[in-house]
């Protein structure tokens, strides 16, 4: 897909998926085939049984089941170097194959922090034999994260860094960001941006409204996201750098980055599922997997995200896969370390707390996740005969409950742990190569 | 020729041929034992350095004194300047002494012309800010000029290249090489381009990747200070990308530095050494032009004062009645 991947190595199998119901919105595609992979491609969609028997290609029974493009994540947080005890890559990749995802982006806020090209390289050389499926890193804009000096954006490109990004801190001085943008003319990759103005979100645990008000904890006002999307949209139209919004969350923002896009500023935006699917109302709970950042928001913003999702304001969604360990996330709220785990869970919540209900259409779900890595340069996943074979086997009316099974991750700080969901990944395949199969589905295969 | 030599704005492609013509007929004086010719005997000339300098005062002192001028050297360290006197009060101090030139290098945009209108000497801008330093330039087109001979300046390809951002050196090297016909190019990381630099005339080059197109490549310094502020991540990652070595430099180009050099960062030391590169040439070429410089101005330089329009008249001449 792109050579910001790292691609695990071993061999690829051919497939013949039949009688799965395809679904590609971008390729247009909408019907029940039988898909052969081949030699790491699609190969072929065809009449369902009008293939024949293939030799030497593992039959998959498709029937009841949906497949779409796989997805692409480019917000992990895979703790490694320094936390492998929450995650690693190994781990990482494979909760992302159990979510459907055939190549993620991991973020650069470990201990150490990918500032320099000698870490990104030990993890570029890592995955070369841990990651299940392709997986490429961005680094860090500023050294240490600090947002004082401009980290060697250059080198670290030439290494393979697939953007930069202070995720998790903003980069709080306009001038450095600016330095930021120009020097990214050397870097040629995005600048990926948490943006959050420190001395509005202050000490702020979660969404500043009438939760907060009851709750009595310190709130981080949605402004704080907003203003801080204006400044870069306004910077990034000034220098024609390319930037792309980390994990929007606030109504105020989605103006700003369409108000932007109209102007023709080279932006694009994600957003979560948690922010597409929860408001603040889960924090009356005072459950740590509730506690994130941007916080969840107002049922107000969280229709606003949604708008913005569809129409195009925001292009992708994005986990921001945040592991964090039991005894972390086992305090108070407002002690408790922000972020919740998400890739074993997108899909599943995002099918069943929106399309369900009507609020988005499944292929308009499927395209903004399979889209999320294409600022990066990693093409969307197609289902069309000659793409690379990156496909997820999805059943929509399987009913799990997250956790129950135990999680790929390492991690179980997911907000959904516990809670019913609809809709169930059987399989993965990234990159032309099986990276996940759902055990009991594993098991029928074999009988 | 105009009174003062404030920017390469001042000169015409004519003023700029005269001077390195002038530098030439000096270039032989230079080369007697008795370096010496008394053409300004009698008048004074005062260099006024704000800044630190070496090259640039120290040759417009031998320039002065080869002209058989006398001269005072003026530097702020130890004078009345840390006492708190102002530009103005200085100026007007040192203009009691009647001096057919003062020459100032002063750490401001513009300084040089602010001089001129408060004394009626010629002035010579010896560097202002970050923002003129026309004998540089001329020291440099003069030094190109002897190396390629006359003809040669005009489609000449020259790649300034560095911390264009904070180099007076490169804003009136683009200027002057610009009207001697010469096609420039400046190149450096994004950070240290000035916006919208390409309305001086020169094409902007944000790698090297196609400087084997250049026939000069004009190294500028890389200041360790540039580290605070962000323009460039660290001297290793900009000396990756921009330091010219013996992989940048090929055997038909030739290579310039306004000096002094950081080893190693813009400039490799087999560079340095090697026999493209004009950088003692260009030292040399300093006193020459600078004694150039003062003869057009304060012999050749009947000055015309509608060539001044704008600039007060405080000439020794008594103000025409209205």
């Amino acid at each position: 897909m792109s050579d910001i991947l790292v691609y695990p190595s071993g061999p690829q199998g051919d497939l013949l998926i039949t009688g799965a119901r395809l679904l590609d919105p971008r390729g247009g595609i909408d019907a029940t085939r039988d898909l052969l992979v081949r030699d790491g491609r699609v190969a072929e969609l065809a009449e369902p049984g009008s293939l024949g028997r293939q030799d030497g290609v593992e039959t998959i029974d498709g029937e009841g089941l949906h497949a779409f493009p796989a997805f692409v994540d480019p917000h992990v947080h895979l703790r490694t170097p320094g936390r492998e005890d929450e995650e690693d890559i190994d781990s990482g990749t494979r909760a992302a194959a159990a979510g459907g995802y055939c190549a993620i982006l991991g973020q650069p806020n470990t201990d150490p922090v990918v500032d320099t090209a000698p870490v990104l390289e030990s993890l570029i050389e890592r995955s070369r034999t841990e990651a299940r499926i392709p997986v490429g890193f961005l680094a860090a804009i500023t050294r240490g994260q600090r947002g004082e000096e401009l980290t060697e954006m250059a080198e670290l490109a030439d290494v393979g860094a697939a953007g930069f990004t202070d995720d998790g801190l903003p980069v709080a001085s306009a001038g450095v960001m600016l330095m930021a943008l120009r020097y990214q003319r050397l870097a040629g990759r995005p600048l990926a941006l948490h943006e959050e103005d420190p001395a509005l979100s202050g000490a702020g645990v979660m969404h500043e409204g009438a939760v907060s008000a009851q709750l009595g904890m310190a709130g981080i006002p949605s402004v704080s996201e907003a203003v801080m999307v204006a400044r870069d949209c306004a910077l990034a139209g000034y220098e024609g750098g390319r930037i792309h919004v980390q994990h929007v969350s606030a109504a105020e923002s989605v103006l700003a980055i369409e108000q932007a896009k109209a102007a023709g500023v080279l932006v694009t935006a994600e957003a979560t599922p948690h922010h597409l699917c929860l408001t603040d109302e889960e924090v009356r709970s005072l459950d740590s997997h509730f506690k994130m950042n941007p916080p969840l928001r107002s049922e107000e913003h969280r229709r606003a995200v949604i708008e913005g999702l569809r129409s195009g304001a925001l292009d992708c969604i994005a986990t921001d896969h945040a592991p964090h360990s039991r005894e972390e996330k086992e305090q108070p709220f407002e002690a408790a370390p922000m972020g919740v785990t998400g890739l074993e869970t997108a899909f599943a919540a995002l099918h069943t707390e929106l399309v369900l209900p009507g609020v988005l259409p499944l292929g308009l779900i499927v395209e903004r996740m399979a889209s999320g890595g294409q600022t990066f340069g990693i093409d969307a996943p197609s289902l069309e005969p000659g793409s690379p074979a990156n496909i997820v086997l999805v059943d929509l009316g399987a009913e799990w409950v997250p956790g129950e099974p135990g999680y790929e991750s390492r991690s179980a700080n997911c907000a959904w742990d516990g809670r019913r969901l609809t809709g169930r990944v059987r399989m993965t395949v990234a990159a032309g190569r099986v990276a996940y199969r759902e055990r009991s589905f594993a098991i029928g295969a074999v009988a | 020729m105009k009174k003062h030599l404030l920017s390469i704005d001042d000169l015409t492609r004519e003023d700029i041929e005269r001077i390195l013509t002038r530098a030439d007929s000096f270039a032989e004086v230079s080369g007697r034992t008795i370096k010496k010719v008394p053409t300004l005997r009698g008048q004074t000339v005062i260099n006024v350095f704000y800044e630190a300098s070496t090259r640039t005062s120290s040759s417009f002192e031998l320039a002065a004194k080869r002209l058989s001028a006398d001269v005072v050297t003026f530097k702020s360290a130890g004078s009345s300047v840390e006492k708190g006197e102002s530009l103005k009060d200085t100026v007007q101090t040192l203009s009691a002494y009647d001096p057919a030139a003062i020459v100032i290098r002063a750490p401001y945009a513009g300084a040089a012309g602010l001089v001129a209108r408060w004394t009626t000497a010629s002035v010579i801008n010896a560097g202002d800010g970050k923002h003129e330093h026309p004998t540089q330039a001329l020291l440099d087109l003069y030094t190109l000029w002897r190396r390629l001979g006359r003809e040669a300046l005009t489609g000449l390809n020259v790649w300034i290249v560095g911390d264009v951002l904070h180099s007076r050196v490169a804003r009136s090297g683009v200027m002057a090489l610009g009207r001697m016909g010469c096609e420039v190019t400046v190149a450096g990381p994004p950070t240290l381009i000035p916006r919208d630099v390409e309305s001086l005339g020169c094409k902007v080059e944000y790698d090297l990747s196609r400087i084997g197109e250049a026939d000069v490549i004009y190294a500028l310094r890389m200041q360790r200070e540039r580290m605070q502020g962000s323009y460039v991540p660290s001297l290793r990652e900009y000396a990756a990308r921009f330091q010219i070595d013996g992989r940048r430099l090929s055997p038909s180009q030739l290579l310039m530095h306004p000096g002094p050099v950081n080893r190693g960062v813009e400039l490799s030391a087999e560079v340095i050494d090697s026999p493209q590169a004009l950088i003692v040439q260009q030292v040399e070429s300093g006193v020459v032009v600078r004694m150039a410089v003062l003869f057009e101005l304060l012999t050749g330089g009947d000055g015309d004062e509608g060539e001044r329009a704008g600039e007060p008249v405080t000439r020794d001449t008594e103000p025409q009645p209205a």
